[in-house]
């Protein structure tokens, strides 16, 4: 594809609203629908675009398989880690209104890091099957 | 800091950090000693539940400070602290046991995989013992699950994947039926926590829906806990995975299966439902029989060690469900105590069946002729731990198999007495077929040149080998514990 002139431009506009389209979704969750999950796929689907049009060596390049693997393991930690922080502020285990003086305001603060978790870990592994699959495909074709 | 009455939930939690943490490090060696560390940190953690639970009784911790309804509840009495206690002590000797055997069973670059999914495993089994919801139930299910299979996928052998993906596909049929279970119970009493679903199920207990929620959780538990005939994934499951993940699934996986039975039947539908207006007794009696007889024949015509163990497995699940079918104290307490004596014993023969894949590089029978004269502290652990298996006095297998005969007289039913005797003398049988290898036949050229196991694989082995002939000379402690466990189900609803 990385011939066609008019996909690489669009492909390149297109990318960066896609990426703003995951935060709003993420960071919108509170009030509408959307959140963790949903902005993750979004967020892997705008890498996984670039990978069609500009190739899998490229975004490779761009997020290492390391980096992935990372992110994979980094969400869950994110996410378990607040459940230990509600544990040191005295509460219970995911206990979010210890997290602020105003218990409401520490529940708003306790799902928004475990959001964050969510969206690393949901767009990192999608991101880690579209790797395996794209990857697989081509070493066969190799041999 | 973080004080003890938080061990509940630090019990899941510990292991399951440690899992995207050995991710995060990468290296084998770190991922072992924090797998380890997870595994010690999770046995003593069961001790001082057991002791609390003892001392106190029901213990409660709400996740989240949501209250109990409401909120995800993990609730821990003599029953489940029991498991748990098993479940610690298997982890923490198969864990470090793990070092020498998956050098050599699993490929080199997927070693901190194999240590982040047993920490995986690990938590998932601790999950579905400690939860109180039914819901958050099947969800640690799908952790213990996914992580076992992709555990049994990593070994060397090529058939592992084929093994693992048989268990994929019908692990997942069985957490299907039991979702479907759970969401009938829902349906019913619009809640999701355990004690609660048993308080408000009261006038429509005998409804259909709710009968139909009990046969899916029951033939979806029955396919986790491979009582026969949904046993098929177990052999070939148990045969390729690596022989650390065969120890720990063996001694814990489909134990944590029938716990959870366990917890359906009597805290959440009750004896009546279960065992006066629905026939469960019955048939969970018919298929133990079978189970116990037909497995240990089929045990006997396996031509692999491995798959032989798994069969026999099969079949020592029967003396377990047995033990359930009476709902008896004397039953129960039979079933609970085999559930933790066969766990033992059958993690330890596992354990060894991988020191001779470590020398061998397999557990075929036909390649062991003469095997005892240069490995002759396994073979001889392969014959105590088999010993077990057949019910000998002395050995823990004795204890329990002995308590299911006494509940079976205690039923009238000197049938199922004799039953239990005679699958026993199918045991001796197939054990024989091991013994009569190693030690009667001329030790070939491959068997003459290997030397002893190391003992970092037969250390740990031994601990396990030897709790199980502790516990057969001295039941007192389990024997204790395993009736507290029944008094506890025996009690209906919490």
């Amino acid at each position: 594809m990385r011939n066609y002139l008019v996909l690489r431009v669009a492909a390149k506009i297109v990318v960066p609203f896609m990426l703003l389209f995951a935060l709003y979704v993420q960071f919108h969750g509170d009030f509408g629908p959307g959140g963790g999950f949903q902005a993750g796929v979004i967020l892997a689907a705008a890498f996984v675009f670039f990978a069609l049009i500009f190739g899998l060596p490229t975004t490779r390049r761009l997020v290492p398989d390391r980096l992935v693997e990372t992110g994979i393991a980094a969400g869950v930690l994110v996410y378990a880690g607040v459940g230990f922080i509600g544990l040191l502020l005295g509460g219970n285990y995911l206990d979010y209104f210890v997290l602020d003086r105003d218990p409401a305001h520490g529940q708003h603060r306790g799902i928004f890091w475990v959001e964050v978790g969510v969206c690393l870990t949901v767009s990192s592994v999608m991101l880690k099957i579209f790797y395996m699959f794209a990857g697989r495909r081509r070493r066969e074709d190799d041999a | 800091m973080i004080d003890s009455a938080h061990l509940p939930v630090l019990q899941v939690v510990v292991p399951l950090v440690c899992a995207p943490l050995i991710v995060l490090v990468r290296g084998s060696r770190a991922g072992w000693a924090i797998a380890v560390a997870a595994s010690v940190f999770f046995l003593g953690a069961s001790i001082a539940i057991l002791m609390e639970v003892q001392r106190a009784g029901v213990i409660s911790y709400a996740i989240g400070s949501w209250p109990a309804p409401w909120g995800i509840e993990y609730r821990i009495d003599a029953a489940n602290a029991f498991m748990l206690v098993l479940l610690g002590f298997v982890a923490a000797v198969v864990a470090p046991y793990a070092w020498a055997s998956v050098r050599v069973e699993v490929p080199r670059e997927n070693h901190y995989l194999f240590y982040a999914l047993y920490c995986l495993a690990l938590a998932g089994l601790g999950g579905i013992t400690v939860t109180g919801d039914a819901f958050n139930l099947f969800v640690f299910l799908e952790i213990s699950s996914l992580a076992s299979y992709v555990l049994i996928a990593l070994d060397r052998d090529r058939r592992a994947l084929l093994a693992a993906y048989q268990y994929l596909i019908l692990g997942t049929i069985g957490a299907t039926f039991i979702v479907i279970g759970v969401g009938l119970l829902y349906l019913m009493t619009g809640t999701l926590n355990l004690a609660d679903i048993a308080t408000r199920l009261g006038d429509v207990r005998q409804s259909r829906p709710v009968l139909a929620a009990l046969a899916f959780l029951t033939v979806g538990i029955s396919l986790k806990a491979a009582l026969f005939p949904l046993h098929m994934w177990l052999p070939g499951a148990y045969a390729h995975a690596p022989s650390a993940v065969s120890a720990l699934l063996a001694a814990t996986a489909t134990k944590v299966s029938v716990y959870v039975l366990l917890r359906f039947y009597f805290s959440v539908f009750g004896t009546t439902t279960v065992f006066t207006a629905m026939p469960m007794g019955d048939v969970l009696l018919a298929l133990s029989i079978v189970a116990m007889i037909v497995a240990s024949i089929a045990a006997f015509f396996q031509s692999d060690l491995k798959r032989l163990l798994a069969y026999s497995s099969v079949a020592q699940i029967g003396y377990i469900t047995l033990g359930v079918s009476f709902a008896s104290a004397t039953g129960l307490t039979g079933g609970i105590v085999h559930l933790f004596n066969h766990g033992v014993t059958k993690g330890a023969l596992f354990m060894l069946a991988g020191t001779i894949v470590f020398r061998l590089g397999s557990t075929r029978l036909d390649r062991m002729a003469g095997l005892a004269r240069s490995m002759p502290i396994t073979c001889a652990g392969i014959v105590v731990g088999g010993l077990g298996l057949i019910g000998v006095p002395g050995t823990a297998g004795f204890v329990s198999k002995w308590y299911l005969v006494l509940a079976a007289i205690e039923a009238g039913a000197w049938g199922i007495a004799f039953v239990v005797v005679a699958s026993s003398m199918i045991a001796v049988a197939y054990v024989w077929r091991f013994v009569e290898v190693a030690y009667f036949r001329a030790p070939s050229d491959e068997t003459s040149r290997l030397k002893e196991g190391p003992a970092a694989l037969l250390v740990p082995a031994g601990i396990l080998l030897a709790a199980s002939v502790y516990f057969g000379l001295v039941p007192s402690l389990t024997l204790g514990a395993a009736s507290g466990a029944a008094e506890a189900l025996l009690a209906g609803p919490r």
